[in-house]
């Protein structure tokens, strides 16, 4: 074999489509794959797409807040939907999530509500949810850290020795393309093969690391790299929310059962820019972006439902008009959000008391109260 | 009392011995901890009494394992990570930084990471480059980090299990070349009669300078001392234990009384936790000081090949050096 039989073509990743995963082609077409039958009711379908929509209605509010200086920075999911919703679907109570900062969707899946998300991203605090009571760990931003946890939690669900039973889980690390060249993502594909640890790496390929394209990261379709580690890698069409659920569904119950890990690449594009600080404009060009709008993931749904008369207009406007809704509260809720009092740095730092803060936080306490003793609140 | 004459490294064996005993949420990883256990044998027979499944070989990476040991301990269990040597723990720093240490902030209090990283540190074995280092300072600086170190058989023994218990995250450092030294340890002695973790102890009493030093810089201060009681010197030493936090009590009170202090490390002086304490003893002690706090440590360059080692590691003509110097002020 040769180097260049093993690249693909040059600047785009791209693969032959019998490579790809796809149960609902952009028109809307409902289509079969042998390895991963789906069966699904309409009102299911129906509710991918409230989900879809609302998502996206939630992550457009958070960048309007954004632009408006309510919220330090966002990063947005807009055109990653399908990806997120459909894995985020296919998880049950007893599996974790170990999510990198855009995973909204997965985050809205698991029931963390919106505002604690964009509490993190307005500055309020790290993360200010409990991650045991969603099943959905707290954002990570270095980049791929979290796989390793994903991993070594796993490893702690094997050594519960609950797999194969009705108490089984399993972990899903979500990173994205430019963390699959981190060391930490590799070592944990290491640490799960060796250990047949029972978690689903979900990487969303959208293309772009910030500024940097997939060709930079890699010369071989991502999720080829898992024969390297020895567990299957699957690329499943990440625009496509019924064979993102269906691929997770049976990686997960995979790995619930001890089969061990399986890498899904969901190839997919960051529609927006990588946060609300980056400017696309100076590195890709408006025509990809165009390319990428006919595969939109909620327009395909959408098709779907209105060809086989399972949607009608009124179903559309009542879903865009709950979206509305909750992104109309939401932002009432963000504007709202409390700045934390200033002795809350000292919180949290250590589980147990700890002398130095202790001390410090005496001293803080006693410069604040001075200013307000000459009546010059700070 | 049944005390046992063991070496250091068996203390810390048999203090993970019971913590495993007495919590089944306990697991041991690292590079060669299972049927060779450890390089340094420390976990010596653990994988045969406990099983692969709680002493676990890793792979060969330092990130891997601390990332692991977090997500086990995300799961509910109290993993003990051993990194083989102190300059191989640099890989696994990203992890310790920024995740370990503030993953109990970032989560608001709501989860807890009780992860132990086992480092022997410091040089003096003749060892080849990254095998002779003293990072403490990298981790004392990490806030939402504890850091203790061991110096003697008996407290390898309780502050293993000590720092298990802890919720926090705990960097232990074990010094190597102190391995082998043995001494009369009480395997049954109630937990409540253990020095608490993060205490300091006054290891010689002392009434002229007070010395502090911590691991394997405890010896040769203890040696000092004694070699300056000959000479009519009376020297304090104080044996820190933990680092963060910081027993600053038991050291104010010494330096309060005998006026004089002298940090002993083997981490390089410019920037070494030595500038800490010496900060720190002058707000406290100030008026009571007759000379500035001394620090004898490690030259301003990386560690030097082993034939040069003994010129660079403080030994006793250099801390007693360094407390003639205090009276010379």
């Amino acid at each position: 074999m040769t180097i260049d039989s093993v690249r693909g073509a040059p600047g785009s990743g791209e693969l032959a489509d019998s490579e790809l995963v796809q149960l609902l082609t952009p028109e809307g077409e409902r289509v079969d794959h042998p390895d991963y039958p789906l069966d699904i009711t309409a009102e299911e379908v129906r509710g991918l797409y409230r989900d879809l929509v609302t998502v996206r209605r939630i992550d457009l509010e958070a960048v309007a807040l954004t632009r408006q200086g309510e919220l330090g920075i966002w990063a947005s999911l807009l055109g990653q939907e399908a990806a997120q919703i459909g894995s985020g679907r296919a998880l049950t109570g007893n599996d974790m999530v170990f999510p990198t900062y855009r995973e909204h969707a997965v985050a809205y899946c698991r029931n963390v509500e919106p505002l604690k998300l964009l509490g993190l991203f307005r500055g309020v605090n790290h993360g200010g949810w409990d991650p045991k009571e969603h099943g959905f760990h707290l954002y990570t931003i270095v980049i791929g850290s979290q796989t390793l946890h994903a991993t070594g939690y796993a490893m702690g669900i094997q050594r519960d020795g609950v797999l194969g039973s009705d108490k089984a889980g399993a972990t899903i690390a979500y990173f994205g393309d430019g963390a699959t060249s981190q060391g930490d993502v590799n070592e944990s594909f290491v640490f799960a093969s060796v250990f047949n640890a029972p978690v689903v790496f979900f990487c969303q390929n959208n293309q772009w690391a910030i500024s940097e394209p997939l060709e930079k990261q890699s010369r071989i379709p991502l999720y080829k790299r898992a024969q390297g580690f020895g567990f299957p890698g699957v690329r499943v069409d990440g625009n496509d929310v019924l064979a993102c659920l269906a691929v997770t569904r049976k990686s997960l119950a995979h790995a619930r059962d001890g089969q061990g890990p399986t890498l899904i690449e969901a190839y997919t594009y960051r529609m927006g820019a990588h946060t609300t600080t980056d400017d696309p404009t100076r590195y890709r060009l408006k025509a990809e972006e165009e390319a990428w709008k006919a595969k939109d993931p909620i327009e395909r749904v959408k098709k779907y439902l209105v060809k086989e008369g399972e949607a009608d207009q009124a179903f559309f406007d009542e879903v865009e008009a709950e979206a509305k809704k909750m992104a109309t509260e939401l932002r009432k809720a963000c504007l709202a959000l409390p700045d934390p009092e200033p002795l809350a740095i000292f919180e949290h730092a250590y589980a147990e008391p700890h002398p130095l803060l202790t001390e410090e936080q005496e001293q803080f306490a006693a410069y604040l109260a001075s200013f307000e003793e000459e009546g010059t609140a700070r | 009392m049944s005390a046992e004459n063991i070496a250091l490294a068996k203390g810390i064996n048999h203090g993970l011995r019971k913590a495993m005993e007495n919590d089944p949420k306990v697991v041991v990883m690292g590079e060669d901890v299972g049927k060779l256990g450890g390089v340094f044998r420390v976990t010596d027979g653990l994988q045969k009494d406990f099983g692969e499944e709680r002493v676990i070989d890793t792979p060969l990476a330092e990130s891997g394992i601390v990332g692991t040991a977090i997500g086990l301990a995300l799961r509910g269990y109290r993993p003990v990570v051993e990194i083989q040597f102190d300059g191989f723990v640099f890989p696994a720093v990203d992890q310790i930084i920024t995740q370990l240490s503030k993953m109990h902030l970032r989560s608001l209090g709501t989860t807890q990471v009780p992860v132990v990283i086992r480092i022997p540190c410091g040089g003096g074995i003749g060892a080849v480059e990254h095998h002779s280092e003293s990072p403490e300072v990298y981790f004392t600086h990490t806030a939402g980090l504890r850091v203790v170190a061991c110096s003697n058989p008996g407290d390898a023994f309780t502050m293993i299990q000590q720092a298990i218990s802890s919720p926090d995250p705990v960097i232990f450092f074990e010094p190597k070349r102190r391995y082998w030294d043995k001494a009369a340890v009480d395997l049954e002695a109630a937990p409540s009669s253990w020095t608490p973790l993060y205490d300091a102890r006054v290891v010689t009493p002392g009434e002229h300078v007070t010395v502090l030093a911590w691991g394997p810089s405890v010896k040769t201060c203890m040696e000092a001392a004694a070699a300056a009681a000959e000479e009519g010197r009376s020297i304090e030493v104080i044996d820190l234990r933990s680092l963060n936090p910081l027993d600053i009590d038991t050291i104010t009170a010494s330096v309060n009384r005998t006026g004089r202090c002298v940090v002993v490390h083997e981490a390089p002086v410019f920037s070494g936790f030595g500038a800490e304490l010496a900060a720190r003893i002058t707000e406290r002690c100030f008026y009571r000081l007759e000379a500035p706090v001394l620090r004898v440590g490690g030259m301003s360059t990386p560690y030097p090949p082993s034939r040069l080692e003994d010129h660079y590691l403080p030994d006793l003509d250099r801390v007693l050096d360094a407390v003639d110097r205090t009276f010379g002020w």
